[in-house]
């Protein structure tokens, strides 16, 4: 079948990507990684990569805010943060006052702020953007991810390279023939006994089976393999609840989950064993802020810097983490309080390597793009030096038709 | 193609049109059983619950926010309760899986909604008007309450547009990406200036100073469109219908899009209205073809379990009922509840291993409550439970699995449940 239209159709489905994707992930257990991490431990010189999506589309203005621009306050008056308020960076710029341990990273070089993220020709979908990110593909479909495709390049079969820590697995993840293990924060119990031994046999390869029967025993057998959960109790973990939070949902419209410190904690934890993995991903939803922007987001950036900052603090000599969002929102409030969505965006860098301070060109506030920021800096660009820097790829390898690196992001 | 026999095509037409086959529905012809998933009646419906919540969520202060977030809590389960054994034990089939199907196309999801009655009124709209003319359903959909909160058109106003219910309408719920620029976005947000939620009632209403009543360029017609005229625009596209008719395709019949001469003739189908659509796409051959299989949704599988054992989700105890949202909520798929806008996943996407234990949850707890004894047979057990289940037949690895505990009923039909012959609908 032509794979750009199941791709279309996929993408409309809310499941990203094909390739990989389409045949599921492999899933495995807390002991699979610590064996693996005593087995084949990652060598201490090998870069590690943590990926956090914010889900929804970030408002990068009211993140790295223009605070003292005359412009920036015309704008957006109820929803401007004032000079007073922000975190002070320098520039004219401050961090969102819920990102208050990030002002301490910053303050101590550990922090870099690539300003006006973006590509060309900006596709204002969060469905399609998310998609260009991840595939780093702005133009044509493509049916990998980007980190899907160093994959294919580099790990031979082994899932085990990177690892997500999402309940499904992004597009990102998912290349042409390899795609990323997927670890469940939640716990996994077996059936014992005869239901047990019937249950176990149900994953049995049948000759022949339909494509997706055959993935449904797969399924089976691969949870026999993940009977032990990340607690080590037999009853499993719990994922933390579906708590109600009228400020996350304001913004929940595009997707996306919570407990990111959840998912970094258990991300810390592999990296500390030395689990084979060299990429991660995580992610948080609820940015999608057309309305009641101001408290929604500074309750998500909050969410975010909790998680992020004793995380960086704990293995940010080992790690670097790349946060980004599928794009900016509109320079000018609409009439909610809230933002529509918009183009370029800050991207952070934290942790290894990774040298402090701005990087790109802030963009203008009076030279708009139909209302929009003008990118100042293209996306590829950080992938490619994360992959030369980090993952010690050369990145014309997984991004074919992009040269391009940000100069001294990492040291 | 490989086309699947007369008996296996009943058994599809009943898991794709309908809500999965009782005993006894797969001895009908093909025609036959089309009919009856198509027509029906209403005899036995149970009404829905009425909600004790406000229809907009209650101001106050923090306690009061806490009463109010419980009681919707209490009415949101209620809610989904009656839906499930609606859709469980619905005599007219066909009317409940397009409620499903619209549900997952205009997804809304209550968790921002926050409003019983409004995410109540839409479903009935949905079954009011899932089976007859799109523009119908898509005219109501534009102003319908939950919409409107959900997707913040309640705050799209004249002078400063919100663009967020614009936006999908035209990716998601009529037309498709690609099939439209930024500018007619914005220009089509404008038309929708000025519906609001009215905070007494929970209706809609036009507040007619919050319109712009200006002229918009939309498609490069320049008019004064209001809500109803832009709709009537978008779905005038060439393009509309394909897309609407690929998102039913893909849902119903198969993940591959159909074919250029077919899918010409499905959208003659629904140009007249949606029942006309379902009959075109039951008559194609590639509905036949043995290769358009589909992974069940969970709520589709369980929905089917249950109707095959007759066990209904409002008779359940209420720990039993909690168990069932609970793990429905772990397989990933809570009626009223989509993960986004996009609406659920798809494929491959279901069959993570994390799901097994909800899923076998499930199962046990649905096969509990069956009489089992009467349904299963005595003599041939492993057979008894592949008729009860409607299942085309079991492969030698579910033979042997269910062997294992043939002695045992209700872990045969947890097993059976379980089984890749179950879980994908062939």
């Amino acid at each position: 079948m032509d794979t750009l239209t199941r791709r279309r159709f996929l993408t409309l489905s809310g499941v990203t990507a094909a390739g990989a994707l389409a045949f599921g992930a492999t899933r495995v257990n807390w002991d699979d990684l610590m064996k693996a991490a005593s087995d084949d431990p990652l060598d201490a010189s090998q870069g590690v990569l943590v990926v956090v999506t914010l889900y929804g589309g970030n408002d990068g203005l009211n993140t790295v805010v223009p605070a003292e621009d005359r412009a920036y306050q015309d704008a957006r008056p109820d929803l401007a943060y004032e000079p007073g308020e922000v975190l002070g960076l320098g520039e004219g710029l401050g961090l969102n006052p819920g990102l208050k341990g990030l002002k301490q990273l910053w303050d101590d070089r550990g922090l870099a702020i690539v300003r006006g993220v973006g590509y060309a020709q900006p596709d204002h979908s969060h469905f399609r953007s998310m998609a260009i990110w991840q595939t780093a593909s702005p133009r044509t479909s493509v049916p990998s991810g980007w980190l899907g495709r160093w994959l294919d390049e580099t790990a031979g079969d082994d899932p085990l390279r990177a690892l997500s820590l999402e309940p499904l697995l992004p597009p990102m993840l998912a290349g042409e023939r390899t795609a990323a293990a997927s670890f469940p924060l939640s716990g996994l119990k077996l059936p014992s006994g005869a239901l047990g031994d019937a249950f176990t046999a149900l994953g049995q390869a049948s000759d022949g089976e339909e494509h997706w029967q055959a993935r449904v025993a797969r399924s089976i057998a691969d949870l026999r393999h993940t009977a032990t959960t990340l607690t080590g109790s037999p009853e499993g973990g719990k994922l933390p609840d579906d708590d109600p939070d009228e400020q996350r949902d304001k913004g929940s419209s595009a997707g996306g989950g919570g407990a990111l410190g959840a998912q970094l904690d258990v991300v810390a934890r592999l990296i500390e064993a030395g689990a084979p993995c060299r990429v991660y991903s995580a992610s948080l939803g609820g940015f999608d802020t057309h309305s009641d922007e101001r408290a929604t987001q500074q309750r998500l950036l909050s969410e975010l810097d909790a998680a992020l900052t004793p995380f960086v603090r704990r293995v940010g000599k080992r790690a670097t983490v790349l946060v980004y969002s599928e794009f900016g929102r509109r320079v000018r409030a609409n009439a909610s309080d809230g933002t529509d969505h918009g183009t370029a965006g800050p991207v952070f860098l934290l942790g290894a390597g990774v040298q402090g301070g701005f990087h790109g060109a802030q963009p203008s506030l009076t030279d708009l793009d139909d209302g929009d920021l003008k990118q100042t800096t293209d996306f590829r660009d950080v992938y490619a030096t994360l992959l030369d820097r980090v993952l010690g790829t050369e990145p014309e390898r997984v991004l074919s038709d992009h040269k391009g690196q940000l100069e001294g992001l990492f040291a | 193609m490989v086309q699947l026999d007369d008996r296996a095509a009943v058994r599809r037409l009943h898991d794709r049109l309908g809500v999965g086959p009782r005993p006894g529905d797969l001895d009908r012809t093909f025609d036959a059983a089309l009919d009856a998933l198509l027509g029906g009646d209403a005899a036995g419906e149970v009404a829905a619950p009425v909600p004790a919540s406000p229809p907009r969520p209650a101001k106050g202060d923090r306690a009061a926010k806490q009463d109010a977030a419980r009681q919707r809590a209490e009415d949101d389960h209620a809610l989904t309760t009656w839906w499930l054994d609606r859709l469980v034990t619905t005599g007219r089939p066909a009317v409940e899986r397009t409620t499903w199907f619209w549900h997952g196309h205009f997804a809304t999801s209550e968790q921002k909604v926050r409003s019983p009655w409004a995410v109540l009124a839409q479903n009935e709209t949905f079954r009011r008007l899932g089976l007859g003319p799109f523009a119908d359903l898509a005219q109501a959909l534009v102003v319908d309450p939950a919409m409107l909160v959900w997707l913040d058109g309640d705050d799209n106003r004249a002078g400063s547009p919100n663009e967020n219910l614009a936006r999908e309408f035209l990716e998601l719920f009529a037309l498709g990406i690609g099939h439209y620029e930024e500018q007619d976005v914005r220009e089509a947000a404008r038309a929708l200036t000025g519906w609001t939620v009215r905070a007494d009632t929970g209706k809609a209403e036009l507040v007619a100073k919050r319109h712009d009543d200006g002229s918009k360029t939309v498609f490069g017609r320049s008019e004064r469109f209001t809500a109803q005229s832009l709709v009537t625009l978008v779905l005038e596209r060439k393009e509309s219908p394909e897309f609407v008719v690929g998102r039913a395709w893909f849902r119903m019949v198969s993940a591959q899009p159909p074919a250029a001469d077919v899918l010409a003739r499905l959208v003659t189908a629904f140009r007249r209205d949606t029942r006309t659509l379902l009959r075109a796409m039951a008559s194609e051959a590639a509905f036949r073809d043995e290769g358009n299989s589909l992974v069940k949704q969970p709520v589709e599988w369980a929905v089917g379990l249950m109707r095959a054992l007759g066990v209904r989700p409002r008779d359940l105890e209420r720990k039993q009922a909690d168990a069932l949202l609970r793990a429905l909520r772990g397989l990933g798929q809570t009626p009223f509840r989509p993960p986004s806008v996009g609406g659920w996943p798809a494929g491959g996407a279901w069959l993570t291993t994390a799901a097994w234990p909800s899923r076998l949850d499930l199962a046990k707890l649905v096969a509990e409550r069956a009489d089992l004894e009467a349904a299963l047979g005595t003599a041939d057990r492993i057979e008894g439970v592949r008729r009860l289940l409607g299942v085309d037949s079991w492969s030698d690895r579910t033979k042997t699995a269910l062997g294992k505990v043939a002695t045992n009923p209700v872990q045969l039909v947890v097993v059976a449940a379980s089984a890749p012959e179950y879980v994908v609908s062939r």
